[in-house]
């Protein structure tokens, strides 16, 4: 546990490893041989300008897809090789926030969130309930359990789509994008809330982003990838970046150089 | 669905100090084993001269938020009995899932309360409000795209042909192998069937007539409408549902186009066009059904089939069929269009909306038949 707060790498100890993975689809490239780890209870950010593969490496680190080579190591267990019962196995031990909420139209949002407790024995509808209120609280979303997601601000489908992915106190989270779509006022609440989960509930976190200042503000450690390379040009803490960037790729990205050139 | 089993992997022991009740935990509390913990901490709790608890947690290997949960939930059903609980040795990662609860959140009442079931008459008068506003919507729409209609004919050139020649082919000759499959097994049965009886009086030639006169005035042109409603009715709700989904109506708008001049007018002008044709098309493929049946079964030959098909088909016939088929073609267009339009919301709505176009146009195409028969009776009698 980390009671310094945001500024902590988690314990060294490996959780995630993505060893030689290389990702293709037909005859295009996207990833080459990334090699990486996610030690446990840090928050690491994968960044990187569109089409550069980062969604790719997510869907990959989460089993949606399969690498054309190369391992990917959860909880030591390679989610490559592993069976269906192995997979499920680990799939309870991991969320997923997607970048559209994705929670389900036609249930309640008391109903997307209780939906992974259903898959566990013996729990009984009054927990079930318990529950979900306490993770609606958790993501300020206390009272909204018969709400449908079609009458949910972005902010709110976002967060409920949080609440359901951590219902199961999941070890590791993973976000896709999750300041997408929202105003500045509901990312910089999303980015609090990020925080406190991580630092409150000890999860790790995998964040795929673009968003600089959310980037910036929560992340224990960066991996740039570029579409050029196919791989990571950079890596390292916030503050490491930010003092020895020289890849003027990383500089365009972090200070937004160019922007500033022209404007 | 996979299940995950999680055995219980704590202890509980318990104390009392006087009217202390001391509860100490170990091990692992884990969202499996969060039932069980409460039933048996709440049976511990009967003694009424309790009022004190105290939770020791020094040995909390693990405990997850289901388990934090559990003991604040015991904390509630204490409280109402007016008991105080107290927690001892608390580990630092405990204490922070705790401070990430928030109790007074934890009791508040749902926003929106649950849905109650009302009355039956509640439940009629509903519907009833549901099928009038539908109605309403419908004809409005109708009013919309009469009037685009009548731009396009004034206006012939602002009409996109590329998307009616599309429509045309979607609907047309996309369409025409099924509607050809379906009519000549229909020609087929009624000639079966119908043969059956006609056999006994030694009328084999009237089967000719009834299979030309059934499919060329009723079974023909409805048939096919029936077929291109499945086929195109929930073809144009779901595109025009998912566009509404993706805000590109929207879109259309704010680019200064008339939506439903754009999406819904080439699809009618194509439907209206081509339905006829595929009505002809599914005539001819029921005839031929008969006539398999005649030839083979009934010792007719092909030509004395086909003269007595043509001798009972009228003019007035095939024209009436041709008009109840544009007819149902505007009814397939109209209504698919309309229920595309209609949505709002997810794409759950798009289905939803797939499957009204489908049943509303059939509806609707069955009305409209029937009131041809009826006009078309004494039509013919004048």
């Amino acid at each position: 546990m980390n009671p310094g707060g945001s500024a902590v790498n988690g314990t060294g100890e490996a959780v995630v490893a993505v060893e030689g993975l290389t990702a293709r689809f037909g005859d295009t490239t996207v990833l080459e041989e990334i090699s990486l780890e996610v030690h446990r209870g840090e928050i690491l950010c994968i960044i990187g300008g569109s089409g550069c593969g980062k969604s790719t490496l997510l869907k990959h680190m989460i089993g949606l897809l399969r690498p054309a080579a190369g391992r990917v190591l959860i909880g030591g267990t390679d989610i490559v090789a592993a069976d269906d019962e192995q997979l499920n196995r680990i799939r309870g031990k991991i969320g997923v926030l997607f970048q559209s909420d994705a929670l389900f139209g036609s249930m309640t949002l008391g109903e997307n969130v209780a939906l992974p407790l259903s898959a566990v024995d013996g729990i009984s509808p009054e927990t079930a309930g318990a529950i979900v209120r306490m993770k609606l609280a958790m993501v300020n979303l206390a009272g909204y359990e018969n709400h449908y997601p079609a009458e949910l601000s972005g902010g709110m489908r976002k967060r409920g789509g949080l609440a359901r992915a951590m219902v199961l106190d999941p070890k590791i989270l993973f976000f896709d994008e999750p300041s997408a779509g929202l105003d500045p006022v509901n990312a910089a609440e999303q980015e609090v809330l990020i925080r406190a989960i991580n630092a409150g509930l000890g999860t790790t976190m995998v964040i795929v982003s673009h968003h600089v200042e959310l980037v910036l503000g929560i992340a224990h450690r960066i991996i740039m990838l570029d579409g050029r390379e196919k791989g990571i040009i950079a890596m390292g803490t916030p503050e490491e970046l930010r003092r020895s960037a020289k890849d003027p790729r990383l500089r365009r990205f972090l200070f937004k150089e160019d922007a500033r050139r022209m404007g | 669905m996979g299940t995950r089993t999680e055995s219980p992997g704590y202890t509980l022991a318990v104390g009392k100090q006087g009217t202390e009740l001391i509860l100490t935990l170990a091990g692992r509390v884990s969202l499996g084993s969060a039932d069980a913990l409460l039933a048996e901490l709440d049976a511990h709790l009967d003694d009424p001269a309790v009022t004190t608890v105290t939770v020791d947690l020094a040995g909390i290997s693990y405990m997850d938020s289901a388990g934090v949960l559990t003991l604040i939930r015991l904390e509630e059903h204490g409280s109402r009995r007016g008991r105080v609980q107290r927690y001892l040795h608390v580990p630092p990662e405990v204490r922070k899932v705790m401070d990430l609860i928030d109790r007074g959140e934890l009791s508040k009442p749902p926003l929106h309360g649950d849905e109650e079931p009302g009355g039956v008459v509640d439940a009629m008068g509903n519907a009833a409000q549901r099928i009038a506003a539908d109605f309403i919507g419908i004809m409005a729409f109708l009013g919309d795209l009469l009037a685009a209609l009548l731009h396009a004919i004034r206006h012939p050139r602002d009409v996109r042909w590329g998307d009616v020649l599309f429509a045309m082919r979607r609907t047309g000759t996309e369409g025409l192998p099924i509607v050809a499959l379906i009519s000549l097994l229909i020609g087929l049965i009624i000639a079966f069937m119908s043969s059956l009886q006609l056999k006994q009086f030694g009328a084999n030639i009237y089967v000719a007539s009834l299979v030309a006169l059934a499919i060329v005035r009723e079974l023909g042109p409805i048939m096919t409408a029936i077929l291109v409603a499945g086929r195109s009715a929930s073809a144009y709700a779901a595109e025009i549902g998912g566009m509404m989904v993706n805000d590109e109506v929207d879109a259309l708008v704010t680019m200064g186009f008339d939506p439903i001049r754009f999406l819904a007018v080439p699809k009618l002008i194509g439907t209206v066009l081509v339905l006829p044709v595929l009505t002809l098309y599914a005539d001819l493929f029921g005839i031929l059904g008969g006539m398999i049946v005649g030839v083979t079964g009934l010792d007719l030959t092909p030509y004395t089939y086909l003269e007595a098909s043509r001798r009972i088909i009228s003019v007035y016939y095939l024209v009436s069929s041709l008009v109840k088929a544009v007819v149902f073609a505007f009814i397939v267009a109209w209504i698919g269009c309309q229920r595309g339009f209609q949505v709002r919301g997810g794409v759950e709505a798009v289905g939803a909306a797939t499957t009204s176009a489908v049943v509303t146009s059939i509806l609707l195409i069955v009305v409209a038949d029937s009131a041809f028969a009826i006009v078309l009776h004494y039509l013919d009698k004048t």
